[in-house]
């Protein structure tokens, strides 16, 4: 189990005339349509992918910002009610003394979501360009590709304190709008991962487009 | 185990594969049980084949599917503050958004932490039960397998119960919570469906399930 650093020239399907399956890997020579094994599409280099990313981004980012103005959860205790937004009850947490569960709030509510906006832009900017990409590229997208359903965990918190803490007088939480977008903001962004192609990421410049 | 293909075009295509994330060509190396194959270039696992990996996945996802239900059905968490106490279910914070507005995050919340985790659950068995047996695979298997795949990302029971417990640690200072029967059923299934996906490789699930269809 040799260490993957090392550069050795790789020959590619595409430069060999062939194309391969994206789902279970099979090859078939270039300007096969369908593959035989699975079913799926042979699509040698999906450009056209790159058009669904930054329409699911730009839509995930859209939505992303209701998420973090309107309130996340309403608590009322003994006949007051108090709005939180997602970095509110951050605060609240801090507060309370839990810091590393706020740490666990505010990285996938925030740190996460912004950081795959930035992310999956920057990787697609290089494929407009053309600009090849190396290992770090490739493995900066399976972390993305992994981490962003994490991101769930906000909403998750909201259904179950909503579900658990109906106290009548004494204590009530209620889901706020946000929660809402904010569910909508980590489906647009994992749908915009999922339809990036991660063999544009290697491509050399002299690549064209096929 | 890894090996890269530099020769010239000799062989048939079937003995090749291209690596489904960069497209590295690579000839189809043949491996013991246990052995891993990795993509020369990107380090994806290319082949992975286990001994008794389909009976392991069936019965993983089996056990993984009867603890859902008793998961769903059974208390999940109790909540006591002076002398009031409010037992929930898995299905109360589904509920949750359901007055109004949010009543379609209701649906999605059901979707992502009991349909779809359930959905995958069956899909796999059905997928991976007769095969096990050492029959032909069941009808549409491929479709079926293919299905459970796209599914993957949006099973997301694994990251309700890193909810419940941030859940858990807001209410601490307001209440006082019990743990009910079905929390610790969804804490096993997370375990299981960790285990489970752990013994499947894409790659190496297709090239079974297409020697083995009648064609």
């Amino acid at each position: 189990m040799a260490n993957a650093e090392h550069a050795q020239p790789v020959l590619t399907a595409r430069a060999a005339g062939l194309v391969g399956c994206g789902e279970c890997g099979h090859v078939y020579p270039m300007g096969t349509e369908a593959c035989s094994v699975c079913g799926t599409e042979l699509i040698s280099r999906d450009m056209a992918s790159l058009q669904r990313v930054w329409a699911w981004l730009f839509a995930g980012l859209v939505v992303y910002v209701p998420a973090n103005v309107y309130p996340m959860l309403r608590t009322s205790t003994l006949g007051r009610t108090q709005e939180s937004t997602i970095v509110g009850g951050v605060f609240d947490l801090i507060h309370h003394g839990s810091i590393g569960v706020a740490l666990i709030v505010f990285v996938a509510s925030v740190v996460i979501p912004v950081s795959k906006f930035i992310a999956i832009a920057y990787l697609a900017m290089r494929v407009h360009k053309r600009k090849p990409g190396t290992s770090s590229h490739f493995h900066l997208y399976e972390f993305v590709e992994f981490i962003g359903r994490w991101s769930m965990i906000d909403v998750f918190v909201v259904a179950i304190l909503s579900a658990l803490v109906q106290l009548n007088f004494v204590a009530t939480i209620n889901p706020g709008i946000a929660a809402v977008s904010f569910a909508l903001s980590v489906a647009f962004t994992m749908i915009s991962a999922n339809s990036f192609d991660p063999k544009l990421i290697w491509d050399a410049p002299e690549g064209k487009p096929v | 185990m890894r090996m890269a293909y530099h020769s010239h075009m000799t062989d048939s295509l079937s003995d090749m594969i291209a690596c489904p994330k960069c497209d590295a060509l690579h000839r189809v190396p043949l491996l013991d049980k246990g052995a891993e194959a990795k993509c020369v270039r990107c380090g994806t696992v290319l082949m992975a084949p286990r001994d008794g990996a389909m009976t392991r996945i069936v019965m993983l996802s089996l056990t993984a599917l009867i603890l859902m239900i008793a998961a769903v059905f059974f208390p999940f968490l109790k909540l006591s503050i002076q002398g009031l106490g409010r037992e929930s279910s898995v299905f109360d914070a589904i509920l949750a958004f359901s007055d109004g507005l949010m009543l379609p995050l209701s649906f999605a919340v059901a979707a992502l932490i009991v349909v779809l985790p359930m959905m995958r659950f069956i899909a796999l068995i059905y997928v991976f039960a007769p095969m096990a047996l050492g029959w032909a695979p069941a009808r549409h298997a491929k479709a079926v397998y293919k299905l459970a795949e796209t599914v993957r990302p949006w099973a997301m029971a694994e990251i309700f119960i890193i909810g419940v417990a941030v859940a858990l640690v807001k209410v601490a200072g307001l209440a006082q919570v019990t743990l009910g029967p079905a929390f610790w059923a969804f804490v096993g299934l997370v375990i299981v469906t960790v285990l489970k996906d752990n013994f499947m490789c894409r790659v190496t699930v297709w090239q079974t399930l297409n020697t083995r269809s009648p064609s």
